[in-house]
């Protein structure tokens, strides 16, 4: 790291930028990189094949099947009603607005303990919400779907929501004098403005709900091969001493997430240029 | 998956709404609004969309948090008391807040130090640094207690030195500490960074060139100019430190009265079926994170403006 972060610049006067980055590289060595590498370094210890059998194991590919998909839907589910939600709030004027608009990170700041219990309780067959549901929700991978909706929904509200406040009127106005209807102004002049932001959201609630674990516990019922989802299996398998076992998934998980930070990184710029623009 | 298209594709049946701008008096009386016709929705679409937005938001958002509460008082005041002041929960709070003291102060330091590199000076990496320091937001919290295992648990890299010399991290409080700084580990860096390199950094040069110390510089000039950003990375910092569950539920071994936190308490009374204990104990989490959001909400607008106006400097 240190060779990578070399001053090249002509002479500054402001002092401390050896001190500053020098705590700060360090810092980051040892609370992040260092312990992260080990994931990494244990997997090394073992056989690539005794590696593939760990991260590929039917019950592995249950969990990775119920987290994913689950995750996928959430996000699908946020992408729709975030996107209703934001131009909602945007664009119409409704008593308690800004009490909804601030509530709407409540995920953000809520324990995921507290929102698994509370979800699970309300979705349980004798709930508030579950009573009046044709079908099971709580201890089915269907409670995994609803806690990754909850955790998931501020992403693309707070991606969207900006980008629809700096729309331009003019365009729609434009559109509407050149004979276009609501939904055809909809759909092709506000939607592919909208479409980066919207993409950036989508996966950033993806990858969030692809970690979770706290609330998900709770409300999933934990059956292997039917409601386990990867982040505990990862548990379980420490809980049972197999360390090997547990860290190899977790590679799979970090380098899954990586990617998707890669992609996000990568939509963000896309849609910088496309706000610039 | 299409609850917008069927909304609004009837609109195109409605009144022709360019003519609505010329004569305003025609406007139909429910809509006043200064949303122009022509590129607004007719009252009844916008109501449905309202409705809409708001039911979904009941069933995951409006109806879990008030739940929490009333469940809390599900068998009255004396119960819920009870679970509060009860020895397990008192310490199981403790050690939330002793994790959280220890874990915000370093991260803040951590967070001027990084800002100051990147916002105040150029070098070559900056942009790799920047990724690596929100690389603990895309861990996910399990395999981030996890790796802490694998350093210092008993069969990891430090686990014999660390037990031949009758040291505990993991299903102990460093453990609980050290996890809970890599889960808040970005925080109040990333509210620093795009705030600091906004400002620029001529008013510091000003300050130097008065002859003014670097201490003086950080404590006169350039602290306060990012005062409510810094506040704002703390207080989201603190709430997910007292909330962390995952990261810390790997490293704690949870052994009650002396590795639990306020989250792993709740897990612990949940499944034992003490719900209304559990609840108890989850309401002074879900009235943290409310008091957070509030002052969210209050010092969001102070820190855009300052951006704002770093921007335009």
């Amino acid at each position: 790291m240190a060779a990578l972060a070399l001053p090249m610049r002509r002479h500054s006067v402001l002092p401390g930028f050896g001190l500053a980055l020098g705590f700060a590289l360090l810092y980051l060595a040892f609370i992040v990189l260092i312990p992260l590498s080990a994931a990494f370094l244990k997997t090394f210890t073992i056989s690539w094949d005794a590696f593939w059998n760990a991260v590929t194991a039917p019950r592995v590919l249950a969990s990775y099947k119920l987290t994913f998909g689950a995750s996928f839907l959430a996000a699908l589910i946020n992408g729709v009603f975030g996107l209703l939600i934001a131009w909602v709030l945007v664009r119409y004027p409704f008593p308690g607005k800004r009490l909804v608009d601030a509530l709407v990170d409540l995920p953000f700041a809520l324990p995921t303990a507290v929102a698994g219990i509370a979800l699970t309780a309300l979705y349980a067959q004798n709930g508030w919400i579950g009573r009046f549901l044709p079908f099971k929700v709580s201890f089915t991978p269907l409670g995994v779907l609803v806690a990754l909706t909850f955790i998931g929904l501020p992403f693309v509200v707070r991606t969207v929501q900006p980008v629809l406040e700096d729309l331009q009127k003019e365009l729609e106005e434009a559109a509407a004098t050149l004979g276009a209807s609501r939904w055809q102004t909809f759909t092709l002049v506000i939607f592919p403005a909208l479409m980066p932001a919207l993409l950036t959201g989508f996966t950033l609630a993806f990858a969030r709900a692809l970690g979770e674990y706290g609330s998900v516990i709770f409300i999933a019922g934990n059956m292997p091969m039917v409601s386990e989802i990867t982040s505990l299996l990862i548990i379980t398998k420490l809980e049972q001493y197999d360390y090997t076992g547990a860290t190899a998934i977790a590679v799979v998980m970090l380098v899954t997430a990586f990617v998707l930070l890669l992609l996000i990184n990568l939509l963000q710029a896309w849609a910088r240029r496309r706000q610039g623009r | 998956m299409s609850a917008l298209p069927s909304d609004i594709v009837i609109v195109r049946a409605a009144p022709p709404s360019s003519f609505d701008e010329d004569a305003p008096a025609t406007a139909p009386p429910a809509a006043p609004t200064r949303i122009p016709a022509a590129v607004g929705e007719p009252a009844w679409a916008r109501r449905l969309l309202i409705t809409a937005a708001m039911l979904f938001l009941s069933m995951f958002l409006f109806v879990p948090l008030v739940a929490v509460f009333v469940q809390a008082f599900a068998k009255g005041i004396g119960v819920y008391w009870a679970a509060l002041v009860d020895a397990d929960a008192l310490s199981a709070l403790k050690l939330t807040l002793i994790a959280a003291i220890i874990a915000v102060p370093l991260n803040l330091v951590f967070g001027v130090a990084a800002a100051w590199a990147i916002a105040k000076f150029d070098f070559r990496g900056k942009n790799i640094l920047l990724t690596l320091i929100d690389l603990p937001f895309s861990v996910s919290p399990v395999i981030a207690g996890l790796i802490y295992v694998l350093i210092f648990g008993l069969q990891g890299w430090f686990g014999e030195w660390l037990r031949d010399h009758d040291l505990k991290i993991i299903f102990a409080v460093p453990g609980i500490v050290l996890a809970t700084i890599f889960v808040t580990f970005p925080f109040i860096a990333r509210e620093l960074i795009p705030l600091m390199q906004a400002q620029g950094e001529e008013q510091e040069e000003a300050a130097r060139v008065l002859g003014a110390s670097g201490v003086q510089i950080l404590w006169r000039v350039t602290l306060p100019n990012v005062k409510w950003a810094l506040l704002y990375g703390v207080i989201l910092c603190n709430a997910r430190a007292m909330g962390e569950f995952g990261a810390v539920s790997v490293v704690s071994g949870h052994v009650r009265g002396v590795t639990n936190t306020l989250p792993l308490h709740i897990e612990i009374l949940y499944n034992e079926y003490q719900f209304a204990a559990a609840f108890a104990v989850a309401s002074l989490l879900a009235a943290l994170a409310l008091v957070t959001l509030v002052l969210k909400y209050m010092l969001e607008r102070r820190v855009k403006a300052s951006l704002e106006k770093g921007a335009s400097e």
